[in-house]
C-alpha cells in the first residue's frame, strides 16, 4: 500500500503528486502488478485534500496504462514502472561502485556530479 | 435525485424595510456532488445565504432552490452547522446525539456520529456548556453528518479548530463526500484553509456573487501579467486588477485571447484571484456554468 503526502506548497498540482508518488512507488517496487491503491475515501481521510482530485490523479494513471479501476472493487495496479526494483542486482553494484567512491575520499557532491554526467551522456538527446 | 445542489436567481435579502441589502442579485448554480468554498471578506453576505438555503429565512426577493426542491422543503436532506454552533448546553454530548437520532429517524448514523466525536477525545457524559470551542464544533458536525444530509451547508466550521483537529474534521468531510456524494458548502474568509479540499468556488462581496464556478476553470480563465508600464496589449483583455510600482506593472486579467507583447505570464493562485476581485470591487463578475453532467 502507498501513502501519499500533500505538499501544499511545492506549487505542484495535488493531482500531479500523486501521479508522481505512485510512480515512484512503482519504480521502487513498493506497488506491484496486482496492489490496490487506496481507496479515494482513505486517501481524502487522511489528507483532507478534495475526492475529485483523487479521482483525476488515479484517471490519469488509469490513462498511461498504469492502473485499472475495477468496478465496485477499487483500483489496482497493472504494471510496473521501470527495472529498478529496490531488490534489483543493478542496485547492489551501484551500491559498491558508492563504497568504493567514499573509501576514495570522495563526498557526496563529487558521487552525485559524476553519476548525472554518466545519466546525461546514457540518455543524451532525450529530456528528463 | 437533482443533479444541481443549490441554484439561486435573482436572490436578495434584505434586514428591515429601510436596512441595507444583505445580498443583492446573486445568481449562481452549484451542481451536486461538488464541495464548494463560499469566500469573501466579514459582512459579504455569507452567512446570510447560508440561512437562506438552510430554510431559516425567506429571500426578499428573487429565488432559491435547494437539491431541487424550496429550502423549506428540502430541510430533511440537509445538515447545516451555523457559525455559532449552536446546541442546548444542559444537554450532555451523549443525550445531544441521541437528540439528533430522535430527530432524524430513518436516516440517523449513530455509528458515524459517534465516531466523529470519539476522534476528539470527548467524554459522552460531558455537558455541552463545558466544551470548548473547538469541542463544540466537534459535536455540531457530528450532529450535522449523522443526519446524512445529501447537502452540508458549514459557515466558518473551521475558525474554532487547532490545526489537528482542522485537519482531522476536514479529512472526516472529504470521506463524507467520497463515499455518499455529498454536497459541501463550507464558507471562510481565509482562501488558504480550504483551497486543497474545495472544486468550486463561489466568492461573495458585498452582497454579490464575484465569482462562481469550478476553480480550475476559474482559475484557467485568468492570467497574471507583469511588464514596463509603458507595454501597450492589455486593450481588449479584461482587466480585473492592476498596479504600478515604478516602471513596472503588474495585473490581474482575463484575457480575450492570446496575450501580445512584452508581458510575463503566469498562472493565478486562487488566492492571487480571490484577493485582486475583493480589492476592486469595480471589477466585472465572472459566473461560469457548467454542463449539466458529473
Amino acid at each position: 500500500m502507498v501513502e501519499y503526502r500533500i505538499d501544499r506548497h511545492s506549487g505542484v498540482a495535488t493531482y500531479v503528486q500523486i501521479v508522481q508518488q505512485t510512480k515512484q512507488a512503482l519504480r521502487l517496487g513498493l506497488l506491484r502488478p496486482g496492489d490496490q491503491l487506496p481507496t479515494a475515501r482513505e486517501v481524502v481521510e487522511a489528507t483532507a485534500i478534495n475526492p475529485n482530485t483523487v479521482l483525476k490523479a488515479y484517471r490519469e494513471l488509469e490513462r498511461e496504462g498504469l492502473v485499472e479501476a475495477r468496478r465496485g472493487m477499487g483500483t489496482f495496479v497493472r504494471r510496473t514502472l521501470g527495472a529498478a526494483p529496490a531488490d534489483s542486482p543493478l542496485r547492489g553494484e551501484l551500491e559498491e561502485w558508492a563504497g568504493r567512491a567514499v573509501a576514495a575520499g570522495w563526498d557526496r557532491d563529487d558521487m552525485a556530479a559524476l553519476f548525472t554526467a554518466v545519466l546525461d551522456k546514457s540518455f543524451q538527446g532525450e529530456r528528463s | 435525485m437533482s443533479d444541481t445542489a443549490i441554484e439561486a436567481t435573482g436572490l436578495g435579502r434584505r434586514y428591515g424595510r429601510r436596512g441595507a441589502w444583505a445580498l443583492r442579485d446573486c445568481a449562481f448554480r452549484l451542481p451536486a456532488g461538488r464541495v464548494c468554498a463560499v469566500v469573501g471578506p466579514n459582512g459579504a453576505g455569507k452567512s446570510t445565504l447560508f440561512a437562506l438555503a438552510a430554510g431559516l429565512m425567506a429571500p426578499t426577493e428573487g429565488e432559491l432552490r435547494v437539491l431541487g426542491t424550496s429550502p423549506a422543503d428540502a430541510r430533511p436532506r440537509v445538515g447545516y452547522v451555523a457559525q455559532a454552533k449552536p446546541l442546548y448546553p444542559q444537554l450532555t454530548v451523549a443525550e445531544t446525539l441521541r437528540m439528533g437520532a430522535d430527530l432524524n429517524p430513518g436516516r440517523w448514523d449513530a455509528a458515524g456520529a459517534e465516531r466523529i466525536v470519539a476522534g476528539g477525545d470527548l467524554d459522552p457524559g460531558t455537558r455541552i456548556r463545558s466544551l470548548s470551542g473547538g469541542q463544540r464544533t466537534r459535536v455540531a458536525l457530528a450532529l450535522a453528518l449523522g443526519k446524512r444530509p445529501e447537502l452540508l451547508l458549514l459557515d466558518e466550521p473551521m475558525a474554532d479548530l487547532d490545526p489537528l483537529a482542522r485537519h482531522d474534521l476536514m479529512g472526516v468531510l472529504m470521506g463524507t463526500a467520497a463515499e455518499h456524494g455529498t454536497t459541501i458548502a463550507m464558507s471562510s474568509h481565509v482562501v488558504a484553509e480550504v483551497e486543497e479540499s474545495c472544486d468550486h468556488l463561489l466568492l461573495i462581496g458585498s452582497g454579490r456573487v464575484r465569482l462562481a464556478g469550478d476553480i480550475d476553470d476559474l482559475l484557467a480563465a485568468h492570467l497574471r501579467v507583469a511588464g514596463s508600464a509603458e507595454t501597450d496589449g492589455l486593450t481588449g483583455h479584461t482587466v480585473v486588477e492592476s498596479r504600478t510600482t515604478g516602471r513596472q506593472l503588474s495585473a490581474l486579467i482575463r484575457p480575450a485571447g492570446p496575450v501580445s507583447g512584452d508581458w510575463r505570464t503566469e498562472a493565478p493562485t486562487l488566492e492571487d484571484l480571490v484577493l485582486a476581485h475583493l480589492r476592486s470591487p469595480g471589477a466585472p463578475a465572472l459566473t461560469l456554468t457548467e454542463e449539466y453532467a458529473a
